[in-house]
């Protein structure tokens, strides 16, 4: 998928990427000689689809996790199905607090398993027994994520 | 007027999303897990209820009985079975660094299977919009099947068997992964009816460049008549492996072992 600015004849540059909700993905383009933004904004069915070649639009920012769509997408899997192995074996997860459970659940669900370990890990590491809104926010300035 | 507007691939400019060269480096992913798998052997019959799984079993059992490193990975996702013929349906899979270490299974079969990371008694369902499910659902099964390729630590293996479900298109989903296509066995029982399922079934194999190491019938000997496996194997010019009787012993698996 490209984008063209047809007065320019440009093609557009990859901006931003946001989930805004509601199972939607938009992706920003610019046009790098005009300036020109346009943003696509794909229905639910079409950001499945896109989730579901395990690609992300705008690039990649953190190595996949073995079993990465499995884990995130299944919705009839077991919770007890994984253990970790290596230094984060037996090392309790951190509790989630109302607030952050609610906020997790406005992420779309195709990406809401990772970005739940991801939050999880970033907690164990640092030795933080609850997740809060706070520390999802600190961790996403930190780890560079978008709309996480 | 119509707008002049030039080509996707006159577009040359750096793209950041690189698309292309995620689905390129999920391959490599694929072939670089896959390098110390000798042999990659889809079991597949264009019908169900022939067994499929039940030879998938039975046959690793027996390879890894005559000391080959034998794995078998499930890929009918919707009806997994095979996790439970070799013993390892409850068992959870461990997370390494970069990996999923595959449980072991009766004769030390290494094995994944999405049996062991579904509820009890629970179908395949998947996260997403309810509606039109018959236009990502198959998208989605077909990344399960790459990650289960790509994200398991299936280390040095004599034969991976990948146990296919009943139809063609995750053999053809397959043959797309993987560097080269497969080989593939053919499963069948007796009737005309199997026979020209997995007639079909073959045709699609051979088309998709999968080499068929040949025919197995299962259930001979019972209340379905017919000869599909010879008939089969003939036509295709493959060897008949076996006749499996209703109620093989391990001899029966030792003996089509040995014609592998």
């Amino acid at each position: 998928m490209k984008f063209l600015c047809v007065e320019c004849d440009q093609q557009m540059t990859f901006e931003e990427r946001q989930l805004p909700g509601d199972g939607t993905l938009a992706a920003a383009f610019r046009c790098p000689r005009c300036g020109r933004v346009v943003a696509m904004l794909t229905n639910p069915m079409e950001t499945q689809l896109v989730a579901s070649l395990g690609v992300k639009i705008g690039g990649t920012t953190l190595p996949p996790e073995p079993l990465e769509m499995v884990r995130g997408m299944v919705a009839t899997g077991r919770a007890d199905a994984f253990v970790e192995a290596g230094p984060r074996a037996g090392v309790p997860g951190p509790a989630w607090s109302p607030e952050a459970v609610e906020r997790l659940a406005r992420v779309p669900g195709f990406v809401r398993g990772m970005v739940k370990k991801i939050y999880a890990e970033y907690a164990k590491d640092r030795g933080i027994g609850e997740i809060t809104p706070a520390i999802m926010d600190r961790a996403r300035g930190e780890l560079g994520l978008e709309d996480m | 007027m119509p707008l002049d507007i030039r080509t996707y691939h006159d577009l040359t400019e750096r793209d950041r999303s690189g698309l292309p060269e995620q689905i390129g480096a999920q391959r490599r992913r694929v072939a670089e897990r896959l390098a110390g798998v000798h042999r990659v052997v889809g079991v597949m019959s264009g019908k169900g209820g022939v067994g499929k799984s039940y030879a998938t079993a039975g046959l690793a059992r027996a390879l890894a009985r005559r000391g080959q490193r034998v794995g078998v990975l499930d890929a009918d996702l919707n009806g997994p079975t095979v996790a439970r013929l070799l013993g390892a349906a409850d068992g959870r899979l461990v997370v390494e660094a970069d990996a999923v270490v595959p449980a072991s299974g009766a004769d030390g079969v290494r094995l994944v299977s999405m049996a062991q990371l579904l509820q009890a008694g629970q179908p395949l369902v998947f996260r997403g919009p309810a509606a039109e499910t018959h236009v990502w659902r198959e998208a989605l099964e077909a990344a399960a099947l790459r990650e289960f390729l790509a994200d398991v630590a299936w280390g040095m293996l004599d034969l991976l068997f990948v146990d296919l479900p009943p139809g063609i298109q995750r053999l053809r989903e397959l043959a797309d992964l993987l560097p080269a296509p497969p080989a593939v066995l053919a499963v069948t029982i007796p009737t005309p009816e199997s026979e020209d399922a997995v007639r079909r079934a073959l045709v699609a194999a051979r088309d998709c460049g999968a080499p068929c190491l040949g025919v197995v019938e299962n259930m001979t000997g019972g209340p379905f008549a017919g000869d599909a496996g010879s008939t089969l194997a003939r036509e295709f010019g493959v060897p008949l492996l076996a006749h499996i009787p209703w109620h093989p012993g391990p001899d029966t698996w030792d003996a089509l072992a040995a014609r592998l």
